[in-house]
Parts: C-alpha cells; sequence; structure tokens
C-alpha cells in the first residue's frame, strides 16, 4: 500500500493538557481524506503538527516512506505539504499575485519578475479551474475567492498534499459547491487532500476514508462507501445524535421586534437594506434565509446598533431602538451572537473569563465602586464552561488558545445566560460538531419555550428550516417572503432566494 | 505557562546582557578599556551613598516617562509626545510653585496636580483629533512636543522671568527636596519624587488589571470592534487612555521641575526624559513592575556615564551608543526568543 504521509501515534501536549494522544492518520496518493472529530477533538493541532507549527512531543512522520522531522512550515512546504489555514493569512492591501509569491517571488535581475509570477499563477488557476484574477486585490474579492488564493498560494509552492481545516465554514452553500467540484479536479491531477470539516453531507459526497478522532485519541478510520452519518456521528460525539431537533408547537405571543421601512446604506452609499419590514414575536424563531450579501448582515448590525441606519422604525417591546448605541440596545434586551466571532465576539488577547462578562463587566455583581470583583467573574465563566460546554483547561486561558468551535460555544453561552428578550443568531452554529450543533439548537428552542423572541440568520437552509417557526426570505435588502417550514421545500427556498419567485402575500406579518 | 513567564523575564535579561556585550566590543575596537568603563560605570551608579542617591533621582521621572508610554500602549495608543507632556507638567508646576504661597500640605499636591492636568490636556489634544478624526496620535504628539518645547521656553522668558533664562526657585513650600534625604545621600539632589513615582507604579497597575474602567481600557486596546459591540464607548475610551498617559508624564515633568531642579531654564532641546521613557516601557515589558526595574537600569547608566570619561577616558558617547546596543536588542527579542527555544530543545 503506498501512503504519502504517515502519522504514526503522534502526541502532542499543552502544559499538561493531552491535545492529541497517539494518533494514526494515513494518507494514500489520491485520495480525500476526512478528519473528523468535535470542536477541540485536536483536529487543528494534528494538522499544524504536520504543517511544522507544532512540534510533537511522540510518534513519528513519514513522508512517501521516509522518516522526516518537520521543524516549520518551510520544511513542510519542501515535503510538498501545504495548508489552507481556518483563518485566511493574506495581505489585504496586496493584489492575488503578490500574495501568493510572497516568499517566494522569482527575480529577474534583483527585481520582481510581476509578468512571469502572474503569468504562472494565471496558468494554474486555469488548470485547476479556479477562475482567480490575478491583479485583484485581496480586499476586493469575496471569501470564496480569497480561499481559492490561499489554495493557489499552496500550488505555487509545489504541493502536492493539501491539508483544509474547515474549509467550507465560511462559505456559502453555491461556493462550497464549487469548492467540492475543485478539490475533485486537484485529486485527479494526483494531489492527495486531508479535509477537516464538520460537516457529515460533505464528507459523504467528496471523500474517500475518514480517520475519526475524539477528546484526543484515534478512535479509527473507515471507508466512506461503508458507512453512514449517524455512525460517524455516533463515532465522534460517543453517544447517539439527532440531526433533527424535536419542538413543540410555538406558543407565538406579542410582537418583541418590529422592524418598518427600515432602509441601511453601507460605506459606500449603496442601499443594502431596502425599507424592509420584519415582525418577530415572543416565543417564535424566525430564520432568515438568503444568499450571502443580500442585507442580513446590515440589518443585523442596525438593530444591534453597530452602524446607523438612515430610515424607518425598529421597535423593541414597543420602545423605539432605532440609532441607540449597542450598549442601550443590549440593555434594553437584546442578546447577539455575531457572525465573526474573531472580530466582535471576543476580545482574543482577553482570558475566558473576561470574555464571559463583556456586556456585563460594568454591573454588579461584577463590578462594584468602579472596582472589578474578579471573584464573581471567575465563578460565572466556571459556571458557563461547565453549562455549554466549553473545552478549554481553564477559565484562565486565553480565548485565543481555545478551538474555533469552543470560542463559539462560549459567545453562545455569554449571549443565552443573559436572557434577552431578543436573540439574534448570526450563524451561530458555524464552525460546530454536529453534537455541539444539536446542543445550540436545543438551547434556541429553549429560550423560544420560555417565550423569548429568536431571529436567526444562517446560510445553511437545513438549519433553517430545522430550527425556524417562520422563515423570513431575504433578497436584495428587502423581504421577499414568508413562508412556513413545514409548507415549503428547499428548492422553494432556493428560488426565493435567487429573487425568481416572488410572494408578496403575507410580507407584512 | 510557568516557564513561559521565565522566557518573558529572561528576554529583557538577556537583551541587556547582549547590549553590554556588544558595548564592551564596541570600546575595544574604539581603543578603550571595557573592563575599566564599566567599573567606572558601575561605581560611578551605586559606588558610594551620592551615587545611588543621585541614581535613585534620575530614576524618578523614568519610571513615570516608562507608566506614561506604557499605559497607552497598554490600550493600544503609541504616545510618542511624552516628552512634550513632560516639558509643559515641568512647567505649570513651577509656575504654581512660583506664583503661590501656601501651606506645604495644599501647596506641593496643588503643584503636582498642575502637573499632571498641563500633561493631561496635552494628551487630550491628539487623543481628541484620533477619536474624531483618526488622525494618527504619532503624527500629533511629534509636533506636540515642538509646540510644548517652543512655547514653554517663550513663557519661561516673558511670564516667568524678565527676559531672562529660567524662571525663579520655587517656594520652598512646593518642593520635593528632603533635607534628610540629602543628608543620607552624603548631599545628592534626591527628593521624596521617587515615593510618588513607586505610587504611580501602584496606581497604574491597580487601574489597569483591578477597575471596571481598566478592564474598558483593555478591551480598547486589544480589539476595538468587540469592544465596540460590547457597547463600549471605543472613541471617549481613546481620549481618556490618552489624558491618562499624558497626566503620568506631566507628574513626571514635575519631579524635575519641584524635586531636582527646582525651577525651570529654556531648553535648547528636548530632554529626552520622555524619549527614553519609550525604551523604559519597552524593556520593562509594559508592565508596572517591570518599568520600575527598566527605570533602574537606565537611571544607572545614565548617572554612571557621568564617571566614564574621568575615570576611565571613555567619552559619554560610548555610553548612548550602549545604551542604543541594548535597546536594539530589547527591540529585537524576537530574535532572542527564538534563540532561548532553539537551546531549550536541545537541552531537553
Ligand atoms: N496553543 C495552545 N495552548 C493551549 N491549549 C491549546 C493550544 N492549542 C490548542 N489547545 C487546546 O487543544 C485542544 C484541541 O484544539 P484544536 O484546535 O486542535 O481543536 P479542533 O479539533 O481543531 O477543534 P475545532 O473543530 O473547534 O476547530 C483544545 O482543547 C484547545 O483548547
Ligand atoms: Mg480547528
Amino acid at each position: 500500500m503506498e501512503y504519502v504521509i504517515e502519522m504514526l501515534n503522534i502526541r502532542k501536549v499543552f502544559g499538561n493538557f493531552v491535545a492529541n494522544d497517539n494518533i494514526t492518520l494515513q494518507l494514500k496518493k489520491g485520495e480525500i481524506h476526512a478528519l473528523l472529530g468535535e470542536n477541540g477533538a485536536g483536529k487543528s493541532t494534528l494538522m499544524n503538527v504536520l504543517f511544522g507549527l507544532y512540534q510533537p512531543d511522540g510518534g513519528e512522520i513519514r513522508v512517501k516512506g521516509k522518516t522526516v522531522k518537520i521543524a516549520n512550515p518551510n520544511v513542510a512546504n519542501d515535503l510538498g505539504i501545504g495548508m489552507v489555514h481556518q483563518h485566511f493569512m493574506l495581505v489585504d492591501t496586496f493584489t492575488v499575485t503578490e500574495n501568493i509569491i510572497l516568499g517566494s517571488e522569482p527575480t529577474k535581475r534583483g527585481q520582481i519578475d510581476m509578468k512571469r509570477a502572474e503569468q504562472e499563477v494565471r496558468e494554474l488557476s486555469e488548470r485547476y479551474g479556479l477562475a482567480v484574477d490575478p491583479t485583484a486585490k485581496i480586499a476586493d474579492i469575496s471569501v470564496g475567492m480569497q480561499q481559492r488564493v490561499e489554495i493557489l498560494k499552496t500550488l505555487y509552492r509545489g504541493a502536492d498534499i493539501l491539508i483544509f481545516d474547515e474549509p467550507t465554514a465560511v462559505l456559502t452553500p453555491q461556493e462550497i459547491q464549487e469548492l467540492i467540484q475543485i478539490m475533485k479536479t486537484l485529486v485527479k491531477e494526483g494531489k492527495s487532500i486531508i479535509l477537516i470539516t464538520h460537516k457529515l453531507k460533505e464528507i459523504m459526497e467528496v471523500c474517500d476514508r475518514v480517520t475519526v478522532i475524539r477528546r484526543g485519541k484515534g478512535i479509527g478510520t473507515l471507508n466512506v462507501s461503508e458507512t453512514n452519518p449517524n455512525e460517524l456521528a455516533a463515532m465522534m460525539v460517543g453517544r447517539e445524535v439527532h440531526f433533527k431537533t424535536e419542538k413543540k408547537p410555538p406558543k407565538v405571543g406579542k410582537p418583541v421586534l418590529e422592524i418598518k421601512d427600515l432602509v441601511v446604506k453601507d460605506s459606500r452609499g449603496v442601499t443594502v437594506v431596502d425599507h424592509l419590514n420584519l415582525t418577530v414575536h415572543s416565543g417564535e424563531i424566525v430564520g432568515i434565509a438568503g444568499v450571502d450579501g443580500n442585507g442580513q448582515s446590515e440589518l443585523i448590525e442596525a438593530i444591534t446598533g453597530l452602524i446607523k441606519s438612515e430610515s424607518g422604525s425598529i421597535k423593541l417591546n414597543g420602545k423605539e431602538i432605532r440609532n441607540l448605541t449597542p450598549r442601550q440596545i443590549t440593555e434594553a434586551g437584546v442578546g447577539h451572537i455575531p457572525q465573526d466571532r474573531h472580530k466582535h465576539g471576543l476580545v482574543l488577547d482577553f482570558p475566558i473569563a473576561e470574555n464571559m462578562v463583556l456586556q456585563t463587566y460594568y454591573k454588579e455583581p461584577y463590578s462594584k465602586n468602579g472596582i472589578l470583583n474578579f471573584k464573581k467573574i471567575y465563578e460565572k465563566a466556571r459556571q458557563l464552561i461547565q453549562e455549554f460546554d466549553v473545552r478549554t483547561p481553564d477559565e484562565y486561558t486565553k480565548a485565543r488558545a481555545l478551538s474555533g468551535g469552543n470560542q463559539q460555544k462560549a459567545i453562545i453561552g455569554r449571549e443565552v445566560d443573559r436572557d434577552p428578550d431578543l436573540l439574534i443568531a448570526a450563524q451561530p452554529t458555524r464552525g460546530l460538531d454536529v453534537g455541539a450543533i444539536e446542543f445550540i439548537h436545543k438551547r434556541l428552542i429553549e429560550q423560544r419555550d420560555k417565550g423569548k423572541a429568536v431571529l436567526l440568520v444562517s446560510f445553511e437552509l437545513d438549519e433553517i428550516m430545522n430550527v425556524s417557526d417562520r422563515i423570513a426570505v431575504i433578497y436584495e435588502g428587502k423581504i421577499v417572503a414568508i413562508v412556513d417550514p413545514k409548507e415549503t421545500t428547499e428548492q422553494e427556498l432556493g428560488l426565493l432566494m435567487a429573487g425568481s419567485k416572488r410572494k408578496e402575500a403575507g410580507v407584512s406579518s | 505557562m510557568n516557564s513561559n513567564r521565565l522566557t518573558n523575564i529572561m528576554i529583557p535579561i538577556f537583551a541587556v546582557l547582549l547590549g553590554i556585550l556588544a558595548g564592551a566590543i564596541v570600546m575595544i575596537v574604539s581603543g578603550y578599556d571595557p573592563i575599566a568603563g564599566y567599573s567606572a560605570l558601575l561605581y560611578g551608579a551605586f559606588g558610594d551613598r551620592y551615587y545611588i542617591g543621585e541614581t535613585i533621582r534620575q530614576v524618578t521621572p523614568y519610571i513615570l516617562a516608562g507608566l506614561a508610554v506604557a499605559f497607552a500602549f497598554r490600550t493600544g495608543l503609541f504616545n510618542i509626545g511624552v516628552e512634550g507632556q513632560l516639558i509643559v507638567g515641568w512647567l505649570a508646576a513651577v509656575w504654581v510653585g512660583v506664583s503661590f504661597e501656601l501651606p506645604k500640605f495644599i501647596h506641593l499636591p496643588l503643584a503636582i496636580l498642575a502637573a499632571a492636568i498641563a500633561g493631561a490636556l496635552w494628551a487630550f489634544i491628539p487623543g481628541i483629533l484620533k477619536a474624531r478624526f483618526k488622525v494618527h496620535e504619532v503624527i500629533v504628539t511629534i509636533m506636540m512636543n515642538y509646540i510644548a518645547l517652543h512655547v514653554s521656553n517663550a513663557i519661561i522668558r516673558s511670564v516667568l522671568s524678565d527676559q531672562g533664562f529660567k524662571s525663579e526657585k520655587i517656594h520652598a513650600s512646593a518642593s520635593l527636596r528632603s533635607e534628610f534625604l540629602q543628608s543620607i545621600t552624603d548631599y545628592s539632589t534626591l527628593h521624596y519624587g521617587i515615593i510618588i513615582s513607586l505610587i504611580g507604579a501602584v496606581v497604574m497597575w491597580f487601574l489597569l488589571e483591578k477597575t471596571t474602567k481598566g478592564y474598558e481600557l483593555r478591551a480598547v486596546g486589544f480589539n476595538q470592534h468587540a469592544s465596540h459591540y460590547a457597547g463600549m464607548n471605543v472613541n471617549r475610551n481613546i481620549v481618556l487612555a490618552m489624558v491618562i498617559s499624558g497626566a503620568f508624564a506631566g507628574v513626571a515633568g514635575a519631579m524635575e521641575g519641584l524635586g531636582t531642579f527646582e525651577n525651570i531654564s529654556v531648553k535648547a532641546g528636548f530632554t529626552g526624559v520622555g524619549f527614553d521613557g519609550i525604551a523604559v516601557a519597552l524593556l520593562g515589558g509594559n508592565n508596572a513592575f517591570g518599568i520600575i526595574f527598566a527605570a533602574i537600569l537606565f537611571g544607572a547608566l545614565k548617572v554612571g556615564a557621568l564617571e566614564m570619561p574621568s575615570s576611565a577616558d571613555v567619552p559619554t558617547e560610548l555610553v548612548d551608543i550602549v545604551i542604543a546596543l541594548i535597546i536594539f536588542f530589547v527591540a529585537s527579542s524576537y530574535l532572542i526568543r527564538l534563540v532561548l527555544n532553539r537551546f531549550k530543545k536541545e537541552g531537553k
């Protein structure tokens, strides 16, 4: 059997926390190999070991049969290993080509040969069907395109083993389909791929084999053709997982959030939310479905006061909250799980504990006479860590050191714990494992059953269909339809989201 | 975790040692005896009671200037204007010192307070410009340094003296000088300022680490977006951070005006204390207590250097080179961290 990569009994310890405990992963040439595990199971750590970012404390790595020591990412590059990270590492103000050649610039008489570089990037892009414009600025291209630039970066350096760390978490469904095509092309051209993802559907669709890890330990490797999502979920979580969340019929009460004729313009003065109307009642979950870029982000930022809106009205429990400050809106009873957890959700260099009181630090019991009461803060943090199953060594650990999914659980815990009348959840389960998704969905439904209003924004139609009591379809800054999830299909939603079919009736409700 | 803290302490120590080593090489190359040079330096800094007094006196403004830079830095701002804030603080302190005659327990605090307010006001301007118009604070603070220098010179000439070069001596009731401290240090210029600067370090630590406001300032320093999301007023915190930083710098000026010199004279150029404060903050890891140690080192180098030309024939310029080398090695602490890690691995 021909393995291009063999990671044998890899062990990695942080302090006295074992992140990888004798994990074995073998990658065949030309296969797409999934690495599956819960949040904090140690997937990124294992891949960082392979990419030379961490040094293993035990075990052996073989590349094409030869035992190697990967001291740093340069060594990994030389061995033909490339990595597309969970968070991109691109220079915003550089062009695509400049980013790709950064660190290995082709030169001509001591000067960067930009013509040749652009040509090479264009050729690579065409060969693998990436359709990237080599001269575009990073700041001007979509997240999906930025990811392709990361892929090109590894290909440009001659990688034939590619590691993708949760590549689909940041993509829209369309972009995911395109990425899957790209991965198929890559293996056809002789590359081998390790894919980290929490989406079992994707594993079933593109992968050949899958290695499952749980709490740092290897559970086993399976052929994808011989398994099914239920078995995989059970293997990684260690128990049965329900994909369809059980819920009682909603007890819809009075309106909590009433948005009328809301207009929001972006920094360039373009209208992104266009006379939008929407009402969310107590005791119901309203899901907003839509293709990314149709005004969802701006709508949420306007409700929460992060950006100013032009005109219209936003009422919370009958009180106007439009263009108040974020603090006034928070205190009025709005909780917000933000879409970008690193930008808005967390102060990464603060310990978990200090992140848990980010909106409440100035109130009793956390603060008294202007002095922080750390004892109470740590108590609260421990309670939330326990309740929301945030996997962390302790509450003093910096948020930065947590795995992506556990950072998300920390934020959700903080927001739900404040028990807001209106909970806005933007992509709340992005990057979470199936077990955690189930848990989060339950908590959202629990809030609704307590008579709170929940506004859910998600690009995952599954999630929208599963959790919402009503679905509002957003298109070009307007709510173009309100549908009942029990009476609609993904196909119908897809058409509505594409703006091809309008259902004006019921829009004002 | 523990080993991490150790590395954090090791790095500045390593940097200093490397700087001293490089300084020795420079001395050898230019034909001086490094052992004699460094012995003179050491003697000049700690050799007897007088020198110790002088060193502590020099450490005093360094601590406060370092705190000023560090406070701004911890909240995500570069206050390059500590020098200017120090000068206006000095001026304000002396002004109050010469203009009033009050009981000491009112006059002295009043003079120090005036210095803090003057420094705070001087830093308020770059703070508000940054918060309102996104003007970068580095540019504004540098310009404010020059304005401080020339405005204070003009005031000394026209208001605090009759076209002279220095103000009158401050009234004794506003002075930090102490018969007692002078007598135990063989009549050095040591004054009570050191106590104030040590209190300053405690204040900075307490403010940042223990208070609600400090939490906010640190949050804004690390991540403005998340702070805004959490309902903090980012702009107000930026201004507040600059103002507090400026107050520390102003008090540093009061140390000179009320303690060391007891007057203010027309300056041909900057005092340099404010700029050295940047290096002190850097070496001290922007930590209140690290800064005390860094300030002691800088004070000792500065005072000890005075002894080098007379007893070892080494020119003071060379001492400046040694200080510069130390700063260089501290700034390249990344490199030292790398080397240290390499050693740790090998040792395993
Ligand atoms: N530098 C570090 N210092 C301390 N602990 C760390 C560090 N990096 C990771 N960990 C811990 O190791 C564990 C595994 O983290 P890792 O990032 O590998 O998880 P993951 O499987 O990628 O999870 P996710 O799906 O949430 O991204 C986590 O509990 C994390 O807190
Ligand atoms: Mg990860």
